[in-house]
């Protein structure tokens, strides 16, 4: 399947798709730019709202030129308010509508905590299923540029913590555009995050509308001896760290989770069963954060399959440095999975 | 020099030079002014503003009496069922009936309202059944499952946090190009809430057809309206956000209703937002876990009193030969039937189905969900 191949970058796209003529690859700011296209043009009751949506950035591209097409109305440049936009896109939504909420940041979003986890969330379950709120969040990780420690986190847990939100986090292109659709269609809260090193990489999308399931993981590469389960970025390092731990002759298993919340545990219990041994790669960090709950639910369900400890490649317990020499020891990559798999072998218990 | 440099130099000295000339020409102006309008129709004596009032018909002088008859009733028995462990902590409206129900009644059925917790009189007079109010009080979440037909939100326990959904309610009714209006209840404390600011300033720059129904009943639990705020009224909020605001006196029902029914008409024409505070007092304390009595004189309650809503109402009706003491008599015992019925089919009601815990967290269970109901052996 083209779409469940995972493309560094726009020569390896063009390498591997020269045997099929026609594939379109797209990036995956043009694939959230199309979804939300597509979507606005055939819903009414569809909107994007947020800061600087209808900047000539365009949220990193995401948003590009929209509000020229469907009008200020339905692409809105908001207030300065993260709470109180939340709260209108609460109230838009109980009256019928589907927004599509934009933050550039996640860091953002602490400040509108209390609609998403008290009322997004709670609604539906407080009124006896009489109301519900299908809101999209969508969300900005990134790294780099000195973004520092309010302007780069990667707060996927504390969403996940939440009953009652969704939590998504697409890694090729492909998944988000059907992944952005499903989540506007879902009819729950969900809050999408999108890691900004992913906008430029490019991958097969086809051009007509489509879903990918939220819940549902998939397989990036089949393995027998480690299974490595990775979300966003982390995907692309899972997939580096298995291309160069098969040259050592360790065949490891790359699982894209694709959703946090609600976790696919049957794909991941099903490759641990496997392989016996779990490499959770996370960009958030490590402390009760996904990779822990990953690990807490195989164990719970699959801890005989486990013939080692089960290891978490994820962000220390500090905030995100701002120096480009600090950036370099502060987050986990290729490397650290490949440390981790190579430590896992020698850790086996008898 | 470039001519973009060029003309940043000449933007410079164009802004010093009208700078320069304020300063020169006009020390002082003034650039905006506002005034708070208050609306009484009918005072503490029972006395009217003729042309005002009359546009009331006996009929629906009769609707409102009757109306908060109900509504009282329903709070007294309220309060009974909490000092005898049916129901659980109680919020109540006494005194605030006329601000509560002349505004609801002044909505159109296709209207959308979202009340807070002290707003039993809002839903009564909108027709949500009282037994599922009293379902909800006592611990119930299918009480604020809303019938089809009645719209209206639940009622928001945090304070303020739903001011922007109403917001975003009016702004959906608007982008759908339906001719319907949102309304919100807070109270004097939800106005001092972020919520509060960021729900109107929105409402203001996209004009959505909402209407602010600030509760102004002098008391957030202990705190006194002079502690929430320096503003003189609670009305001249709406003046920063660039629509109008109108304090009105919330004892009396026509005025209320009379201020609630503009707003909703010029809303729906099209003509933005509108705050409308109701100058009313909590004559109960905050809720049945409180004891008012702590933080607020006895003469000052006594005052309020002699300004409730029913008395003025019921001296004006009786002047106009619409009230007598049978009138009353024959209302009251048909409001406490209905209630007593109310109070039994709520509590005979089928208590809700254990499934539920996991059944409404999500539109439709989570796989790992739909796992649980049959490991409880919940599943239908």
């Amino acid at each position: 399947m083209p779409w469940t191949k995972v493309y560094g970058n726009k020569a390896e796209f063009e390498k591997l798709s020269g045997s099929t003529p026609g594939l379109r690859g797209i990036t995956y700011k043009d694939a959230l730019l199309e979804a939300t296209t597509q979507m606005l043009a055939s819903d009414k009751n569809v909107f994007v709202l947020g800061e600087g949506v209808d900047d000539a950035g365009g949220v990193f591209g995401t948003t590009r030129d929209l509000h020229k097409k469907f009008g200020k109305d339905r692409v809105i440049d908001t207030p300065l308010a993260e709470n109180g936009v939340t709260g209108i896109a609460i109230g838009a939504a109980l009256a019928g509508m589907r927004p599509i909420l934009v933050h550039m940041r996640v860091d953002f979003m602490p400040l509108s905590m209390d609609q998403i986890m008290n009322h997004a969330a709670k609604w539906h379950y407080m009124f006896g299923g009489k109301v519900s709120v299908p809101v999209t969040i969508r969300s900005i990780i990134g790294r780099g540029w000195g973004s520092a420690a309010q302007h780069s986190q990667s707060l996927q847990s504390l969403f996940a913590h939440i009953p009652g939100l969704k939590v998504v986090m697409p890694a090729t292109p492909y998944d988000a555009k059907g992944l952005l659709r499903s989540s506007v269609y879902d009819g729950n809260p969900v809050v999408f995050i999108e890691h900004r090193w992913l906008y430029e990489h490019i991958g097969h999308v086809p051009e007509e509308a489509y879903t990918v399931p939220i819940g549902k993981a998939v397989v990036r590469r089949k393995g027998a001896d480690v299974t490595i389960a990775a979300a966003s970025l982390m995907v692309y390092e899972a997939m580096k760290a298995a291309e160069d731990l098969k040259a050592e002759g360790i065949d490891c298993e790359v699982i894209d989770l694709r959703t946090i919340k609600p976790l696919d545990i049957e794909t991941l219990t099903g490759s641990v069963k496997k392989t016996g041994r779990l490499v959770v790669a996370d960009t958030g960090w490590k402390e009760f954060g996904i990779g822990a709950e990953v690990i807490a639910r195989v164990v719970e369900e699959a801890f005989h399959a486990l013939k080692a400890p089960a290891v978490r490649v994820a962000l220390p317990d500090v905030p995100t440095p701002a120096s480009p020499v600090l950036e370099k020891a502060f987050y986990p990559g290729k490397e650290h999975i490949i440390e981790a798999v190579k430590k896992m072998l020698v850790r086996e218990r008898p | 020099m470039s001519i973009a440099r060029l003309a940043a130099a000449f933007n410079c000295f164009l802004t010093h030079n009208i700078l320069a000339d304020r300063l020169r020409y006009m020390p002082i102006q003034t650039i905006e002014k506002f005034e708070v309008k208050f609306l009484q129709i009918i005072n503490e004596k029972g006395e009217a503003d003729g042309s005002l009032v009359s546009s009331f018909t006996d009929s629906d002088l009769k609707k409102f009496f009757e109306t908060m008859i109900l509504a009282r009733t329903f709070n007294q028995r309220a309060l009974s069922l909490q000092r005898e462990g049916r129901i659980g902590t109680y919020a109540s409206i006494l005194g605030q009936e006329a601000s509560q129900i002349g505004s609801a009644l002044a909505f159109g059925g296709e209207d959308w309202l979202f009340p807070s917790f002290r707003e039993s009189g809002v839903l009564i007079a909108r027709g949500y059944p009282m037994w599922m109010l009293y379902r909800y009080w006592a611990g119930d979440e299918r009480g604020m499952k809303a019938p089809p037909g009645v719209n209206i939100f639940p009622m928001s326990v945090p304070v303020g946090t739903h001011v922007p959904h109403a917001t975003g309610a009016a702004w959906a009714m608007k982008l759908k190009g339906h001719k319907k209006a949102a309304g919100v209840y807070f109270g004097d404390g939800g106005s001092s809430k972020g919520d509060f600011h960021e729900g109107l300033n929105f409402a203001g720059v996209f004009k959505v057809p909402a209407v602010f129904l600030c509760q102004n009943n002098q008391w957030a639990i202990s705190v006194p309206r002079k502690r929430q705020t320096a503003a003189g009224t609670i009305a001249q909020k709406a003046y920063a956000y660039g629509f109008e605001g109108v304090q009105v006196d919330g004892n009396d029902i026509t005025a209320v209703y009379r201020a609630t029914k503009d707003a909703v008409d010029k809303a729906k024409r099209g003509e933005g937002p509108t705050l409308i505070e109701c100058f009313t007092y909590r004559l109960d304390d905050h809720t049945t876990s409180d004891d008012a009595s702590r933080y607020r004189s006895k003469e000052e309650v006594e005052e309020w009193k002699g300004k409730e809503p029913l008395i003025r109402l019921r001296l004006y009706m009786e002047k106009k030969g619409v009230w007598t003491k049978d009138y009353e008599d024959a209302i009251a015992k048909k409001a406490l039937e209905s209630v007593d019925a109310e109070i039994k089919k709520a509590e005979g009601f089928t208590p809700p189905d254990p499934a539920d815990i996991i059944r409404y967290t999500y539109a439709e269970p989570t796989p790992r969900q739909k796992r649980e109901l049959k490991e409880f052996g919940w599943e239908k």
